[in-house]
């Protein structure tokens, strides 16, 4: 447990050395949901219902544009081989960097979303079920993110296949976070939408370290 | 702790240490060595020598667990490796620098002994760096260091990191004659204690004693 600790601590001292790459992503998830609004214009009720679309995508791009980097960096200085023959268990560090990768690029988007929300003009009960839809997704798109990264590490133009590998796995994960928001402005309710986010969340989280793990020690063979 | 704590588990039994037999490895097409066996007990060496290109690297992952062997078996503590045990007892230093360059020489020793489990105080990874000689480097970033000098920071975690055995993968590159004389101290004094090393170099290494294989 204290490797799994070690290794969100030396993440995140990694990322305050470097702080362009973080604000990178963030940038990005602000600037792409603010394009909308000022591109559509003032037309509250179109607004409001392409919101939580909107937001989804945007968060899911941005979550991808840290990816590559996830794994990267540890393969060309040698460091993640040095991680595959330490005494601590590999999945067990592998899950330290994909709760640091989420830290550092899923975190932000989930406490900017409300304030985002707001040039959808969303009201604040919906602006609460976005954030809370998002506090549950963007671990999942963390955990999936790093499967791909994995399996795409060392390959030649790795990025775009990064993507194309990740994002058609993205779709549960966007359909019922936008759900969500959709369900509970139509007064439906949004537990159900929410619920399976969080079984998918669960389900993740368990695996996903494993399967990232078997990917990287196929990629440092 | 020294090797010869973690070692005491070993004591008393017929079999050798390390074991390996029958290893073969081929990349793509080519094959690059067949039939490659050795053993070593505690206080001996290993010297892989070979033309560039021969398989030295290849042989060094194959030994670590980072690649599988296309035939043979490497046993340690007469077990099969990979084991729990045999990463407990390892350390593997290769061509790579292993040191992130955003860091200080003594974060990246905290952290590699936080990453690896391993209790390592501040006192103790200074009092390693400095008898690596980075005295006054400990604070400035891995990056603005000299090629010798990273290698240097890599080495200093076969001081911070208790192991029995030490596979070394051309160690020597790039470090200075001070620094050769100083690497082979810390070898002998790891062989004296009942360590073990396996070792790739081109150049004659400055450690008395020990065995060759020729790839």
């Amino acid at each position: 447990m204290n490797a799994f600790l070690a290794t969100v601590r030396r993440d995140l001292l990694l990322a305050l050395r470097r702080k362009s790459e973080v604000l990178t992503a963030v940038f990005f998830f602000v600037i792409v949901t603010s394009l909308f609004p000022l591109g559509i214009g003032p037309e509250p009720v179109l607004l409001k219902k392409i919101a939580p679309g909107i937001l989804w995508v945007a968060a899911l791009l941005a979550t991808l544009l840290g990816l590559p980097r996830l794994f990267s960096a540890d393969h060309v200085d040698g460091t993640l081989e040095q991680m595959a023959l330490s005494p601590s268990p590999l999945g067990l560090l592998v899950a330290g960097k994909i709760l640091a990768h989420w830290l550092l690029c899923g975190l932000p988007l989930v406490l900017l979303a409300p304030i985002l929300g707001l040039q959808f003009d969303l009201d604040a009960s919906t602006l609460g079920i976005l954030t809370l839809a998002l506090l549950l997704g963007t671990p999942l798109l963390s955990l999936i993110g790093a499967i791909g990264a994995a399996l795409t590490l060392g390959v030649r133009g790795g990025g775009v296949l990064l993507a194309l590998l990740v994002l058609p796995l993205y779709i549960p994960a966007l359909i019922f976070g936008a759900g969500a928001v959709e369900a509970h402005s139509a007064g439906l309710g949004a537990g159900g939408h929410l619920s399976l986010l969080a079984a998918m969340l669960a389900l993740a989280g368990f695996f996903a370290p494993w399967a990232t793990t078997a990917a990287l020690r196929i990629a440092l063979e | 702790m020294t090797a010869r704590k973690l070692l005491r588990a070993g004591f008393g039994h017929n079999w050798t240490m390390l074991n390996v037999s029958g290893l073969a490895c081929s990349r793509g097409e080519r094959r690059l060595f067949t039939d490659v066996g050795f053993s070593l007990d505690p206080g001996e060496w290993l010297h892989v020598q070979g033309e560039n290109g021969a398989g030295k690297t290849s042989l060094m992952r194959l030994l670590v667990g980072l690649s599988p062997a296309d035939a043979g078996e490497i046993r340690w503590r007469n077990e099969p490796t990979p084991s729990a045990e045999f990463r407990r007892d390892l350390i593997y230093l290769g061509h790579h620098a292993a040191v992130k360059e955003d860091l200080t020489p003594l974060e990246n020793l905290l952290l590699a002994a936080a990453l690896d489990g391993v209790g390592l105080d501040e006192t103790k990874a200074l009092a390693a760096l400095v008898r690596l000689g980075l005295r006054g480097r400990e604070d400035l970033p891995v990056r603005v260091l000299s090629a010798g000098q990273k290698r240097r920071v890599l080495l200093a975690r076969l001081l911070t990191r208790p192991a029995v055995i030490w596979v070394l993968d051309e160690a020597f590159n790039a470090l200075d004659v001070a620094a050769v004389r100083l690497l082979g101290d810390l070898i002998a004094e790891h062989l004296a204690t009942g360590g073990m090393a396996v070792l790739t170099s081109h150049q004659p290494l400055p450690v008395p004693g020990g065995k060759a294989l020729v790839l």
